[in-house]
Parts: C-alpha cells; sequence; structure tokens
C-alpha cells in the first residue's frame, strides 16, 4: 500500500515493493528516497547513526515502521541546510572543529544534537554528553563532537 | 570520492614530450641518489601526477582515506612542492587501474612512504615544468617563479603548466636529483588544513561505499555460519527463492546468499534462509583462550638479546604475568561492498585497506586473471585495521558473479561484523628483572605468547572468508610473524631502555580457533602495556618516581623529551593528592622507529564499585615532521580513545561453541560520559623525516590506565580490560592475604 510521508519539509508518495510493507523508516530514506544521511549500523537502536528527527524529536530509522510516520514530519541531515543551501550552524561547527574522522558516525550525532538543541539552546557539557550517549563512535572524535555542538549551540544563541 | 578515471582516459593523451632540459639539477646522474618512500617501486611520474589541459592538477596514490586524513596531508606536501593551490588538485586514490601500487595503507605508513613519494615526485614535475617554461619564456629558469600553476618572469611574460603539457604524459622518471623545498618554503605542510573528505560526509553527498547507487544496483546479503568452523549441511532454498522480490539464492559449498531487487526484501530473504540452514558444528573454541596460548606448540624465536657486560649479581629479581584478551574491531558502519561483473571485467568498490592485494584475492577466488578484477577504494566505517572490508567485497564479488550485468551490494549486518570479523589477537606476555640495589635493571628478559597478527588477504583468496567456504575451498594460508624492522606479535616488544642484559623471546601459535588479524597497533598494545606497567611496578618497588625511574634509564633525547612534556603539561610533580584519584604515565616509541608518544592520565576509581573513570589524558608525541597538526592530534587523541575503550571496556565474550558478543550490547565501548578531555601536545620537527603516527597511542594508553589505578587504588591490574569486576576481585584476593 503506497502512503505519503513528509520528509525534509516536501511529501513523498512511499510505494514499497512487495514484502516490504513492514519496511522502516532507514530502508525507505536509503533505497526509496535515495537519501544518505541516515546510516545503517546495527539495526537494532544501539548506535544511533541511522537517527533522524521525527517531528523534531531524534528516532533510530532503523526501528521505526515507515507507514507508522504519515501525518508526522521526518528530518534527515539532507534537511538541515537552508533552502537557499547555507549549512546548519551544526553543520559549520562539526567543519570548524574538523569533529570526525571516518565520520561515519557524525550524521547521527548532528542529528541527535539538533534534537538536544531544540529541547535546550544552552545545553551545558554534560547534557550534551548524556544526549549523545547512546550514539557510538568508533575514531575516538567524541571530544571534538562535543566541542562541535557547544559551537553551533553558542551560534545559534546569538 | 572523486571522479573516476578510466585507463584509457589516463592513457589518453599520451605523447612523448622531447624535453631538452636546461635544468643543472636535472642533468646526467652519474650515481642515482635512492628515490624516497613508494617512489623507488613507482618511479614513473606520470603514476602520481598529471596536469590536465583543463587547468586540474590530478595526484594519484594508492593509499586510501580510512579517517586519518591521508588524503589531505598527501594534497598539502604536493601543493607545496608543485606550487600550486591545494583547491587545484584532485586527487585518486585507491583505484588498482589508475593509482600508483602502494601496498597496504597500514602500519603508520602512509606519510614516511606515500607522503615522502609524493613530496619528491612533485618537486621533480615542478622542475621539469619551470625548465620547459624556461625555454618557452626564454629566460633562465632562477628568474622563474611560479604561482598557483603559472610559471612567471620576474620580468614579465607567463605561462601556465597545462599551456605546457595539458594533458600530455611526462614520459618521465623520478631521478631523485631535485631537493624539495625547505621547511622555511613551505606553504602548506605544517599547517591545519581541513579535511577535504569531511564537508560531503557532513553534507549527506555520496562519500561512502554504503552510498554507492549503480543504475542497475540490487542488493544482496550473506547467510554465514553460528558458530566459526560450521559447515553447512543442508538447506532448502526453494521457499526463499519465491520470496517477493528474490532473484537468486547463490550457494556453493558453505557459501549462502541471497539478491533481491530491494534491500528491505534482501534482509528479510536472508532472514528466511538463515532460518532453513541446518549447519554442522565445527571444532570447540577455547573458553580460556590464554591458557590455550600457552598450552600450543610454539614457533619460537629469539628476536632480541644483549648480553650484560658485567656479572655483578642482581638485588633482586621480580616478574609479572600480562593478559590482552580478544577484541574486536568493531566498526560502527558493517562493512559493505559494490561488484558487478559483464562477463569479462569484475569490479569491486571496497572499503578494503588493501585494495590492490585483495583485488588480486579476489581474482584467484573467481579463477579470473588479475587484470580482469578492478578494484575501486571507496570509503567506509573506520576501525584502523582489517575488519570485515576485505570479505564482504569477495561477498559482493560472488553473488555479482551469478548475477551479470547488476551491481551487487553487499551489507554485512551489525552480528555479521561482530560474529566474523577477524579480531585483535589475545596474548600472554611474561617479564622478568634482575635489578640493582638502586632499583635499576640489570636483566631484562621478555617472552610473549601470541597468534598471528596479519591474514589480510595478502593475494590469497585463502584469507578471504568466503574463499574458505567455497565447494572447492582455498586453504588458508599458515600465517606468518611478522619479522624486524615493523614485527608483528612482537611489534615493540624490545624495549626502549638502555638495560644492560636484555633477551626477548616470541612464542608464535599458528593456530586460530578464533579468526584474528591486524587490529591498530598489533602486538604493540599488549607489549607496551605489558612493559610499561612492569616498568611502574619496578619503580614502585625501587621507592622511585615512575618519571624520574624512566628517564635516567632512557638515552635516546627525543623518548626523554615526550616523557618531560607529557608529565610537565600534566603537572606531574605537582599532583595533589585527593582520595581514589591516581596519576598513571606511560611511554614508548611505536615500533621503536615511528612516533614517540607519552600518555599521562589521572583516574578516579568509585571505592564503592570499583569503576574507573579517566578524568582527564595528557599526550606528548614527536612524529618528525609535521604535515597536518590537527590531523596528528586528532589521529593521537583517537587512538588514545580508543584505546581507553579497549582498555576499560572490551574482551570478545565467546564459549564452547559460538561468539556471544554479537551486538552493541554483548561488545560495549566508550561512551561520551566515559571519554575524558584529552590535551595533546606536539613536539614538531620539520627538519626531520616523518614518522609514522597512527597507531602511537594504542600502546602508551593501557599502560598509564593501569598505572594510574595502581596509584589511585594500591590494586595492579594485569589483565585487559581493566574492569570494575576485576579490581573488586583484587581487592578481595588482597583482603584475603592480609
Amino acid at each position: 500500500m503506497a502512503f505519503t510521508l513528509n520528509v525534509n519539509g516536501a511529501p513523498h508518495v512511499i510505494e514499497p515493493g512487495e514484502g516490504e510493507e513492514d519496511i522502516p523508516l532507514l530502508y525507505v530514506l536509503r533505497d526509496h528516497l535515495r537519501l544518505n544521511g541516515a546510516k545503517y549500523g546495527c539495526g537494532v537502536g544501539q548506535c544511533g547513526a541511522c537517527t533522524v528527527l521525527r517531528d523534531g524529536a531524534p528516532v533510530r530509522s532503523c526501528l521505526v515502521p515507515a507507514a507508522s510516520l504519515q501525518g508526522r514530519e521526518v528530518t534527515t541531515l539532507e534537511g538541515l541546510r537552508a533552502p537557499e543551501g547555507t549549512l546548519h550552524a551544526l553543520q559549520k561547527a562539526f567543519l570548524a572543529e574538523q569533529a570526525g574522522q571516518c565520520a561515519y558516525c557524525i550524521p547521527g550525532m548532528i542529528l541527535s544534537a539538533a534534537g538536544l538543541l531544540r529541547q535546550k539552546r544552552s545545553p551545558t557539557e554534560a547534557d550534551i554528553r548524556t544526549a549523545l550517549d547512546a550514539n557510538l563512535c568508533r575514531c575516538g572524535s567524541h571530544n571534538r563532537i562535543v566541542r562541535a555542538v557547544q559551537r553551533a549551540a553558542a551560534e545559534l544563541a546569538e | 570520492m572523486s571522479a573516476r578515471v578510466s585507463r584509457r582516459s589516463v592513457l589518453q593523451g599520451s605523447l612523448v614530450l622531447a624535453f631538452s632540459l636546461a635544468g643543472p639539477a636535472l642533468l646526467a646522474q652519474t650515481s642515482k641518489p635512492r628515490l624516497p618512500g613508494d617512489l623507488a617501486r613507482t618511479p614513473g611520474l606520470d603514476a602520481w601526477l598529471r596536469i590536465g589541459a583543463d587547468g586540474v592538477v590530478t595526484l594519484m596514490t594508492g593509499k586510501v582515506e580510512l579517517g586519518q586524513g591521508i588524503l589531505t596531508a598527501l594534497g598539502q606536501l604536493c601543493a607545496d612542492e608543485l606550487d600550486v593551490e591545494p583547491s587545484r588538485l584532485r586527487i585518486l586514490s585507491g583505484d588498482t587501474r589508475v593509482c600508483p601500487p602502494e601496498g597496504v595503507t597500514a602500519g603508520s605508513m602512509s606519510i614516511p612512504n606515500a607522503g615522502a613519494a609524493v613530496r619528491q615526485a612533485s618537486a621533480e614535475v615542478r622542475a621539469l615544468l619551470v625548465s620547459l617554461a624556461a625555454e618557452r619564456l626564454r629566460v633562465p629558469a632562477k628568474r622563474l617563479r611560479v604561482q598557483d600553476g603559472t610559471v612567471k618572469n620576474t620580468g614579465g611574460g607567463a605561462v601556465t603548466y597545462w599551456a605546457l603539457v595539458g594533458g600530455k604524459r611526462l614520459n618521465r622518471e623520478a631521478t631523485g636529483a631535485v631537493a624539495p623545498k625547505p621547511a622555511s618554503q613551505r606553504r602548506h605542510a605544517g599547517k591545519p588544513l581541513p579535511r577535504v573528505d569531511l564537508p560531503a560526509k557532513l553534507t549527506g553527498e555520496p562519500r561512502f561505499v554504503q552510498d554507492l547507487r549503480p543504475d542497475t544496483l540490487v542488493h544482496g546479503r550473506v547467510v554465514r555460519a553460528p558458530t566459526p568452523g560450521a559447515s553447512l549441511t543442508e538447506v532448502d532454498t526453494v521457499k526463499v527463492s519465491a520470496m517477493p522480490g528474490v532473484l537468486k539464492v547463490v550457494r556453493d559449498g558453505d557459501f549462502l546468499g541471497v539478491i533481491a531487487t530491494r534491500e528491505w526484501q534482501a534482509v528479510k530473504a536472508a532472514a528466511a534462509l538463515a532460518l532453513v540452514a541446518r549447519w554442522k558444528e565445527g571444532r570447540p573454541l577455547p573458553v580460556d583462550p590464554h591458557a590455550w596460548l600457552l598450552s600450543q606448540p610454539t614457533q619460537d624465536t629469539v628476536i632480541h638479546r644483549v648480553e650484560r657486560p658485567t656479572d655483578v649479581a642482581p638485588e633482586r629479581m621480580l616478574e609479572a604475568t600480562y593478559r590482552r584478551p580478544y577484541q574486536m574491531h568493531a566498526s560502527i558502519g558493517p562493512s559493505c561492498a559494490v561488484a558487478a561483473w559483464d562477463g569479462s571485467t569484475l569490479t569491486v568498490d571496497t572499503h578494503s585497506q588493501s585494495v590492490f592485494e585483495t583485488s588480486e584475492a579476489i581474482a584467484k577466488l573467481l579463477g579470473l586473471s588479475k587484470d580482469q578484477v578492478h578494484g575501486r577504494h571507496v570509503e567506509g566505517s573506520g576501525c584502523y585495521g582489517h575488519n570485515g572490508a576485505d570479505d564482504v567485497a569477495a561477498d559482493a564479488a560472488l553473488l555479482a558473479r551469478a548475477l551479470p550485468g547488476r551491481a551487487v551490494r553487499v551489507q554485512w549486518s551489525r552480528e555479521d561484523e561482530h560474529t566474523q570479523e577477524p579480531y585483535g589477537a589475545a596474548m600472554v606476555t611474561k617479564v622478568r628483572a634482575g635489578v640493582d640495589v638502586n632499583g635499576d635493571v640489570l636483566d631484562w628478559d621478555y617472552a610473549l605468547w601470541s597468534t598471528s597478527h596479519g591474514t589480510r588477504p595478502g593475494g590469497e583468496p585463502g584469507n578471504l572468508l568466503a574463499g574458505r567456504s567455497l565447494a572447492k575451498p582455498f586453504r588458508q594460508p599458515t600465517p606468518r610473524n611478522g619479522g624486524p624492522p615493523n614485527y608483528s606479535a612482537d611489534r615493540n616488544a624490545i624495549p626502549l631502555y638502555a638495560f644492560p642484559g636484555q633477551q626477548v623471546t616470541t612464542h608464535f601459535v599458528t593456530a586460530m580457533p578464533l579468526r584474528v588479524s591486524s587490529m591498530r597497533g598489533l602486538g604493540a598494545y599488549a607489549n607496551v602495556f605489558s612493559i610499561e606497567s612492569f616498568m611502574d611496578e619496578l619503580a614502585h618497588a625501587a621507592g622511585v618516581d615512575p618519571a624520574t625511574y624512566r628517564l635516567r634509564q632512557l638515552q635516546d633525547a627525543r623518548a626523554k623529551a615526550v616523557i618531560a612534556r607529557a608529565t610537565e603539561r600534566f603537572g606531574w610533580n605537582r599532583f595533589e593528592r585527593r582520595p581514589h584519584h591516581g596519576r598513571g604515565l606511560a611511554f614508548a616509541r611505536y615500533k621503536n622507529l615511528a612516533t614517540y608518544c607519552a600518555v599521562c592520565l589521572e583516574v578516579f576509581v568509585d571505592p564503592a564499585t570499583h569503576a574507573p573513570r579517566v578524568v582527564r589524558a595528557v599526550i606528548a608525541a614527536d612524529a618528525g615532521e609535521v604535515v597536518n597538526p590537527d590531523g596528528l592530534a586528532n589521529q593521537l587523541e583517537g587512538g588514545l580513545l580508543q584505546s581507553l575503550s579497549w582498555s576499560l571496556k572490551e574482551a570478545v565474550r565467546h564459549d564452547a561453541r559460538r561468539i556471544l558478543s554479537r551486538d552493541w550490547e554483548g561488545y560495549p565501548i566508550l561512551t561520551f560520559s566515559e571519554a575524558p578531555s584529552v590535551d595533546v601536545q606536539l613536539i614538531d620537527r620539520p627538519e626531520e623525516p616523518f614518522l609514522g603516527a597512527g597507531e602511537a597511542s594504542q600502546g602508551p594508553t593501557p599502560a598509564a590506565l593501569a598505572n594510574a589505578v595502581f596509584d589511585a587504588t594500591g590494586l595492579r591490574v594485569r589483565d585487559l580490560p581493566v574492569t570494575p569486576e576485576r579490581l573488586a576481585a583484587l581487592r578481595r584476593a588482597q583482603g584475603a592475604g592480609q
């Protein structure tokens, strides 16, 4: 059954293939909409690489059935930029801090941080670490990521 | 990822230029200087650089981006020597048909080998182009200067590199006779240029192999044995073949895979296939890997021996045994590859660290000639080691051959990666020292037991997981330990301290009940942990400050300098005693020939739970000439945090039948709340050779941790990881002993 999914401000009609009735959001984003931001990491909600925003709050797209999101607004990494293409404060801050090595986990970090900054405009360092605790990084870029979120928070607060 | 360049387009425009060389530096070489790094293997300048007619300069390298920033650093070196802006560079990397074969990207050798080659090749191409410009402009070369590829005469007149040779081959080999610029004239090397690969990764542009979507894309999955060494006895593929979207079920011996149109269809089909597959279990796994190691037949080598010149009897003998468990690479993104077979050529897009050798292994796996497999590196999720990247490339190749004309993307699951990747080898080390009246070492006797740290494909299909599972299987070669100067299991087993008597013995076990291979630092992780923990034990036994104790037994001035810098920055001598807090120091020069690195840590150990928490860390490192200080700091800090994760939390859990660490709950890694602040101090030596740095902090970190925990608690942990359970057990044993 086809359904409509609002992704990054635009409605998309999704037509799952046969056997895809229970398709998780992650596979719709990547395989149907050809978006790269959400990454497959574990498929069981343990690593955060697939994090996107659902009505502004972070969710693990590998666990959420896509069909359950009709009428909701989904935001991915690709949807953070302003319509004219300007990078989001978080993207600029991650670049400024060179926050990442392989950077596979970074889109999930940015979306989790975006969720945090919607809730809390001026998070403490501890707030940031707690908010990102379930997002895993293997290259050891943790401190740069925290600094990037602090930098973005400062810019957004101005 | 840069645009692909086919061999044809690279060769097009080939034209032998009749150079009449004016530059005296380039004339008649009587004795050929040795070419630096990988340039010695590939001296043709066209293999490294091309000047496009459109003004784009293409730099080609066989080394690949793992997140360490190599492409950025190589671009800096090239831009400096060639006198072009970094933005003018297009960098092609790890394409077996386009790039110079530079072997495996590993061992902290990319800057020393590829960096040195790129610097020299770029300097030589610049000299060549300036001499051509001199001819064209009819002025002496010394009156010319170059700005972003435009050669200008100080008295007027200019010509660009691309006007001179754009689109043409240089047909010239490096001579080694051109001197690269002195440090004072470098504009980019030594500066923190931002990474060239990051913008795409932060905006969702396709940059990872996981993001490739060729028009003919289909999705493959492989169903793996549920226990190591199991063989497939029976599988009914009829039902799965009829599932929605399924294009093909492929079975060859124990190799079982499925291809479907949509990715989610492939995931479901693979799950259904796993349910109907029947397996016969392999041999049981040794439940205690360390007891197993000590009971195995070994290849014994005394790798180092120094006879003590004096025969004074030691005042005291001390000894200790240390252990490291099996640990995982555990990349955040499970391995992935895309392969396509058109009936004559197999292309494979892979995040392998050894594209050339893995492509060769895949060719043998499929019975193809080497030239028929075109390997192309595309970035993947990192870990700095031999993870599932090569295996999934072989999986994709096998499935692609079964479905010609389609690009088959194989994405391993989390469980695949956790249970199938080759682990870092468990090790046991025993060290025994005789000390003099001051507590300084007279005799040092060190022995280690280890399985292999190197089963990368190396052109052998038997090293690929799929290769061993086919109906006509390829035998896995018996692993060999790597010898000097880099060593492998015994990497960093030889102490850098000036002990009068020394002996180091390697007991190498060739069997591999659990699959093992190269994990960042190889044996250096356990060897430096052992040596530097024991140095701490000896210092305490002697009643001497651990920093002083090390410094007075070292002769290498650069080694002393990093220890001095780390302790000074950490505030070692003014460390204020607080309950349950401790400080720890450790040092190593990676491989005894690469980066010098000292680490100081402060820990807090919760008295109720015994949970150790690292409060802060300082690293001081001397990597010789620093190409990109921010990239280097990122590597060193990341290495420390990764090594802390190994050392605080990580051990592969298994029983006699199966791997129990099957996801992140079964194999937890360091979180944001557990990551300490890290202060990285670099000692830059712009006139010194590059020293590889990518693995320098792996070894000192666990020792600094164990030493700090001892300082805080009086408990000596000799088994990694340093867990609350281990500390609680040591506390109980201590209580019982009193």
